[in-house]
């Protein structure tokens, strides 16, 4: 890649040096990081797969049951039942830190423990399909949170992966061989500067030796025509 | 302590608030919207389930919240069955991170 105008000076190959070297350690950091976290997001993957499917098997199962109550029931009746729950859920939220990346962690306390105490109404005037439809629901409804733990995880981990992804791609493409072409063409620049000199050297030395010996060559004749005389 | 809201068309919902689930039924798909956005912004719920009918009409809504930690969007499945948009926002995440369908 050509790169843009860059000072050959010592200084700047210096810098370009200490970048590449920066550079390509951050490059095996973030591959390695991209790895890791890649595979434990397929992990991840694939148990939320498994679970939506059971969540969306019991939700369908909750429905069909709900369906049938709501007419056998009328409206206003289902809802009655229904207004005042027993029962109340509490989410405490924690997190949990892979690979840098914050995913929640719910945990949930359910008001009262008994699981039999969920139906909020009494049975003389509901049907039973309504306590199924509640039975369903309040069996699948665990599922349903570790559901939204996961989805969300993997909705987290997706994000940083695309990113960690274009960094080191941005790394390998385009900032270490883009420094590298600019080492190369700051020594090239270099060395040329130093052979330029050498050779400088080498003519004003020549120059020099002949100015030297034409001096002893006109001293000497002189020297020859005073003894002769 | 945080709450967990479940969002979608009477019918679907209502089961939910025997358990003792925020529900918050919606009539029209405008009405959903609006929901959600008091929903997400009142920074106490912390899992909001859309059924997948209304989720279907709302996806740009329901994507601003995808790389926000609160609250979680999860789909499920309204009393008109799964239409599979669960799924295949799974095979989304899994394309937005490799770059391609990989499973």
């Amino acid at each position: 890649m050509p790169s843009a105008q860059v000072n050959a000076t010592r200084m700047e190959l210096t810098r370009q040096k200490r970048k590449l070297a920066t550079s390509s350690r951050g490059h095996k950091l973030l591959k390695d990081k991209r790895d890791e976290l890649m595979k434990q997001f397929l992990d991840l993957i694939r148990e939320n797969r498994a679970l939506r499917k059971k969540v969306e098997e019991g939700l369908m199962q909750a429905h069909g049951s709900f369906t049938v109550a709501s007419a056998l029931m009328s409206s206003e009746m289902l809802e009655q039942s229904l207004l005042y729950p027993k029962q109340s859920v509490d989410l405490d939220m924690s997190f949990q830190n892979i690979m840098s990346v914050n995913v929640p962690q719910y945990q949930f306390t359910t008001r009262s423990a008994d699981s039999g105490e969920v139906y909020p109404y009494g049975f003389a005037t509901t049907s039973g399909e309504l306590d199924s439809a509640v039975d369903a629901l309040s069996s699948v409804f665990e599922d349903m949170l570790k559901l939204a733990q996961i989805e969300k995880a993997c909705q987290l981990m997706a994000e940083e992966i695309e990113k960690t992804r274009r960094r080191v791609n941005a790394l390998e493409y385009v900032v270490i061989p883009d420094c590298q072409s600019k080492i190369k063409s700051i020594s090239m620049k270099l060395d040329e500067n130093e052979r330029n000199n050498t050779i400088r050297l080498m003519k004003v030395k020549d120059m020099m030796l002949n100015a030297e010996i034409e001096e002893r060559r006109r001293r000497t004749a002189e020297a020859i025509s005073q003894s002769q005389d | 302590m945080y709450k967990i809201a479940v969002l979608g068309d009477r019918e679907s919902v209502l089961g939910f608030q025997a358990l003792g689930l925020d529900v918050h039924p919606a009539e029209t798909v405008e009405q959903a919207r609006k929901t959600l956005h008091t929903l997400a912004r009142d920074g106490e719920t912390a899992i909001i389930y859309v059924t997948e009918q209304y989720a279907a009409q709302m996806g740009d809504e329901i994507a601003k919240y995808k790389d926000s930690v609160i609250p979680a969007v999860i789909l499920i499945p309204g009393k008109g069955g799964s239409l599979g948009m669960g799924m295949r926002n799974i095979t989304d995440s899994v394309e937005r991170a490799v770059g391609a369908d990989i499973l």
